[in-house]
Formats: C-alpha cells, sequence, structure tokens
C-alpha cells in the first residue's frame, strides 16, 4: 500500500480555488459569487481570470444562495462560497428551498471547516454543517483530504454532479498527499491504508492525521486500515459494511460534532445493516475557542496523537 | 387601451371553486391578485401557454407560494392545463401542491417557493443570467407585503439595484393585511415608496384593481434602464367578493360549498366588465 508522503503544505481552500478556475476555463457556464471573503475563501481565482463571470453581493448570505438558485434556473452553474458557517447556518432556509427543493446545480464552499480554522475561534469555526446540510434531500456533501483533491473534487461536481452541492474546505496549510492523476469517485470511499486490527473512516483534514496516527499505531503493534471518507452525502455504505464485516472496531474522525456528521452517517449504517463497536472522534457537544489549529487539534484530541490516545484508551478500556 | 377584467372575473372564480374543492388554501390574497394576473398574462407577459419551456419567454416568480391558487387559475385559464386539475388543488398526487412544485411537473412554474423572502433573490439571479448573456426577456417577481418583513428580501433589493438589473420587475401586493392583522400593527412597513426609493429602485404605486393603471405602470418599467422597478399594488385582499374583502380573517382560509355559491353570486354583482 502507498507510502503516503507529504508534497508541501497547502491549505484546502487553495485546492477549491485554483480548481474553480480551472473548471471556469473549461466551462463558461461557471458564474462565481461573492460575500465580502472573496480571497478568504479561495475565490480570487476565479474573480481575477474572470471578472466578467464574477459578482459581488455583500455580506448577504441568503440573497446570494438565491441569487445562485435564479441563475442556475438560467442553465448557469454558479459557485457560492463562504465560511460553512455562514452558508449551513444563516442561509439553511435559502438552501433548502430555493437550492435543494428545486434541486437546482449549484456549487457551495464551506470555508473555515473544524476547529483547526483557530484564533477566529468558536463563531467562525464550522463544527455543525454537516449535520445542517446532511437531511437535506438531493444534496451532496463532499470532504476532500488535501488541497490536491479539493482541487480534482470541485472539477468533477460541476462536471459530474446535477443537483446542489456542498464542498468543505478548510483554512490552513495542511499536509498535500494525495496523487494529481488520482482517480476519485464521488460517493465511493478510497482506501489509504490496510491493516487487519481495526479501521479509521476519517474526513477532511483528519485523513491525514489518521494515517500519521496509524504509523504510530503500527509501533504498538496495532496495524489500522484507513478509509477516506471524501463524500459525506450519499455516504458509501458498502465500504462502511465490508469495513464491518472484517473489524470489530470502527473509528470516526472528523473536524465536526460527533453528533450529525461522519460519525453519525457511519452509526445510522452500522446500525441497520451490520452493528459494529464504534468509536467517534471529532467535537463532543461544545464549541471551539481560539488558538493555534495545531494547539486546537491536539487539546481536543483529534492530531494524530490524540487520535492514538483516544483509539488505545478505547481498546483497553 | 384593452383591459382583461373578463379574464379576472374567469380566474376568480377559478379560484374560489378550486379552493372550496380543496377544503383549505389561501382565499383573500388570491382573489386580490386576480387583476395583476390578468393584466401579465394576457398582456405582459412574453409566453406562450402551448411551449411552457420557450427559451425566450418572460419569466415569473412567485415568491409568495401560499397565493397559488391564482397562478394556478391564472395558468390554467390561459391553457397550460385542463382548466379541470385545478379540482385536485392540494390533494394526494396533484400537480397543483400547496405551495407551488416544479418537482410535480405542472407547466408554467417557474419556482418551487413558499417559504417567504427567497423568490426576489431568485428572480434577481434569473435576471442577472439573462444581463450576460443579452437577451431581451424580462424577470417579474410577486412579493407579499408583509413578506417585505423579510430581512432577506432587503439583501436582494439592495443587490439588484447595486447591479442595475433593470431587466427585472418586482409586484408588492400591497393589501395592508397579514395573518395577525394590519401590517402597520404587525410591524410597521411605511413609508414603502420612500423605502423602496432609498434603496435605488423606480417605484411605481398603483391601484392594484386598475388594469389600464397597472398596464402602464409595467410599460413603464419595460422602459426604465439601470434601475429595477417595483410595482406597489395597493390591493384590496378578498377582491370581488364584498363579504370577505379587506377581512384579514380570509388570508389563509378556504370557503365551504355552501359559501361558494354565496361568494360565486357575489362576484357576479360586483364584476367588471371590459
Amino acid at each position: 500500500m502507498t507510502k503516503w508522503i507529504n508534497k508541501g503544505s497547502k491549505p484546502t481552500r487553495t485546492g477549491f480555488g485554483e480548481g474553480v478556475k480551472a473548471a471556469a476555463s473549461k466551462n463558461d457556464m461557471i458564474v462565481g459569487l461573492g460575500a465580502d471573503i472573496t480571497t478568504s475563501v479561495g475565490m480570487h481565482f476565479f474573480a481575477d481570470a474572470f471578472p466578467e463571470r464574477f459578482f459581488s453581493l455583500g455580506i448577504a448570505e441568503q440573497n446570494a444562495i438565491g441569487v445562485a438558485a435564479g441563475l442556475a434556473l438560467s442553465g448557469k452553474i454558479p459557485v457560492f462560497s463562504t465560511y460553512g458557517v455562514f452558508a449551513a447556518h444563516r442561509a439553511a432556509d435559502q438552501i433548502r428551498i430555493s437550492l435543494c427543493y428545486n434541486n437546482l446545480h449549484v456549487i457551495i464552499g464551506g470555508a473555515h471547516a473544524g476547529i483547526s480554522v483557530g484564533p477566529d475561534g468558536a463563531t467562525h469555526q464550522a463544527l455543525e454543517d454537516i449535520a445542517s446540510l446532511r437531511a437535506l434531500p438531493n444534496m451532496t456533501i463532499l470532504s476532500p483530504c488535501d488541497a490536491t483533491q479539493a482541487f480534482i473534487s470541485v472539477q468533477k461536481a460541476v462536471e459530474e454532479l446535477k443537483g446542489p452541492v456542498y464542498i468543505r474546505f478548510g483554512r490552513e496549510a495542511v499536509a498535500d498527499f494525495t496523487a494529481e492523476d488520482q482517480d476519485i469517485k464521488i460517493g465511493k470511499a478510497q482506501l489509504m491504508r490496510k491493516g487487519d486490527d481495526l479501521c479509521i473512516i476519517a474526513t477532511g483534514h483528519l485523513v491525514w492525521e489518521a494515517l500519521q496516527a496509524a504509523e504510530k499505531l503500527a509501533d504498538k503493534g496495532i496495524e489500522a486500515t484507513v478509509i477516506n471518507m471524501h463524500t459525506l452525502k450519499p455516504i458509501d455504505k458498502d465500504s462502511i459494511i465490508e469495513a464491518a464485516k472484517k473489524f470489530s472496531r470502527i473509528i470516526t474522525a472528523e473536524e465536526h460534532q460527533i453528533t450529525g456528521g461522519l460519525g453519525s452517517a457511519v452509526a445510522e449504517v452500522l446500525a441497520e445493516n451490520h452493528p459494529a463497536r464504534l468509536l467517534r472522534i471529532g467535537m463532543k457537544d461544545r464549541f471551539g475557542e481560539s488558538g493555534k489549529a495545531e494547539e486546537l487539534l491536539a487539546k481536543y484530541q483529534m492530531d494524530a496523537e490524540g487520535l492514538v490516545q483516544q483509539i488505545v484508551r478505547w481498546i483497553n478500556s | 387601451m384593452q383591459t382583461f377584467y373578463n379574464q379576472a372575473f374567469e380566474i376568480r372564480k377559478l379560484i374560489l371553486e378550486s379552493l372550496s374543492e380543496a377544503g383549505s388554501g389561501h382565499t383573500g390574497g388570491s382573489l386580490g391578485l386576480a387583476d395583476v394576473f390578468a393584466v401579465l398574462y394576457h398582456k405582459v407577459l412574453r409566453h406562450n401557454p402551448l411551449k411552457p419551456e420557450w427559451n425566450e419567454r418572460d419569466r415569473l416568480v412567485l415568491s409568495i407560494g401560499h397565493v397559488a391558487p391564482v397562478l394556478y387559475a391564472t395558468l390554467a385559464h390561459a391553457g397550460y392545463f385542463p382548466v379541470e386539475e385545478l379540482k385536485t388543488l392540494r390533494k394526494l398526487g396533484s400537480r397543483l401542491q400547496g405551495h407551488p412544485g416544479r418537482d410535480f411537473g405542472l407547466p408554467g412554474i417557474e419556482l418551487s417557493a413558499g417559504s417567504l423572502g427567497q423568490g426576489l433573490s431568485v428572480a434577481l439571479g434569473m435576471a442577472l443570467a439573462d444581463k450576460m448573456d443579452n437577451r431581451s426577456r424580462r424577470t417579474y417577481c410577486i412579493l407579499g407585503d408583509g413578506e417585505l418583513q423579510e430581512g432577506s428580501v432587503w439583501e436582494a433589493i439592495m443587490a439588484a439595484s447595486h447591479h442595475q438589473i433593470d431587466n427585472l420587475c418586482a409586484v408588492v401586493d400591497r393589501n395592508g393585511l397579514q395573518i395577525d392583522g394590519p401590517t402597520e400593527l404587525v410591524m410597521k412597513l411605511e413609508s414603502l415608496t420612500d423605502r423602496w426609493k432609498a434603496f435605488g429602485w423606480n417605484v411605481i404605486s398603483v391601484d392594484g384593481h386598475d388594469q389600464t393603471a397597472l398596464i402602464e405602470a409595467f410599460e413603464s418599467a419595460q422602459k426604465t434602464r439601470e434601475k429595477p422597478t417595483v410595482i406597489l399594488a395597493k390591493t384590496i385582499m378578498g377582491k370581488g367578493v364584498k363579504s370577505i374583502e379587506d377581512d384579514y380573517r380570509w388570508h389563509g382560509k378556504a370557503p365551504s360549498k355552501e359559501q361558494l355559491a354565496v361568494f360565486v353570486e357575489e362576484l357576479k354583482n360586483s364584476r367588471r366588465y371590459d
């Protein structure tokens, strides 16, 4: 199995932004919408390259989602990126009715996902966005693990999907380790590492942390399989059931509340199909706080070391 | 000028019949908008009931989805689908959902809507796309007055004038009533003219039952450049059925079978001919 190597750290938001620009250079139906934080959410790559297709809408996310719906009804493919907290919560009703009920092909960038947003603190750390959007019919939720995958995912979302798509990505530079020529399939989990003792299903930035944790666990004689669940909706049931048949212990890892996100989605599949023991790693029903990304990931035990500690404690309990 | 009061009468009659058959729904606002809809679908809109998906059609977004009966009645009367289908309103399996739903396949429905405060943003997006593509078609959006209490509407109002979306025309059904009572008591809206003007719109106030004035307002909107236009249409909730006119209790109530006959008689007595 591939030994994953960090090609050089890069923010996933940059991968997303470059992906939008790349998609737009091949497809002139793509239109960008901005809500003041254009550079911060990676949309400046597109806005600078295609100013005639980029529209500033100000700090008004509810309107932006509606405008995106209207553009989509006219055959455009709008990309609207803002912080995940604002997209998923401020504009929740617009996403539900104007986008999902009308089943319109709009790409929403959910920036600043997770605790690793860092010093901005709880208000700007999207930790409930998956929970808020996962119940909506017609919605697809993507959560790429690194900048390269974000770059590829957004282009696939534009070209292969038909309805509304939410792509979740982070703020800080993180390991960029997946291959540029990878053949990821939306809705199909990616097997990252094979091990015989337990299975870690991770999403977003925590895929890299899970891979590092697996190496540390190996030093302790525990071999972990690591799965990258880059599509959170529709969830890849087959991969989860397959893992449950093989492993008695499954761990989920996400920069999100353990309720309503990846952990819940996996628990649902397990409970209905093939029960297995499950440890959900993520935020445990509390808001975040300020601090450096690595400090916060360490404090909430979502970095590699934290994952190892939680997993070992669970095994020994 | 040609008027369409006969069509408005037929539309009102169909509204009452479909709502009575449904046993629930929004009578007052639907009746109040019949003149606006008659004028739109018989004079103003570029559309073809035989080709609902025609690419060059003008588009109408009904932001206040609860007055779906006036849209359904107008569309059926114009030939989009059989008038008999109006009897399925709000029933299981019907294409005539309580609030318009595109998924159910009724011709002439541009947007699934009903949660207030969203339609103008969508209409703005439609009009913006047409501007990008240099198309001459126009987008219309029907708003309620109570709906203007939703903050998101003002986001759309701000953005439409900022981007000079002059191919967009909003119509506010200014009947002055909402579920809890008069708008000015529930949450003051006046001065609506000043507020829309301050946000950079071309504002036209008209009697929403004076079809000549309505047609002139729409024509003036079409000629206005670099600004979106809002037509503040002063209407009477329940218009045409004297016994329920201006009565906010008829916002969300449907006539019973017995009331239907009485209401239709009232309609006939108050009807205006072209």
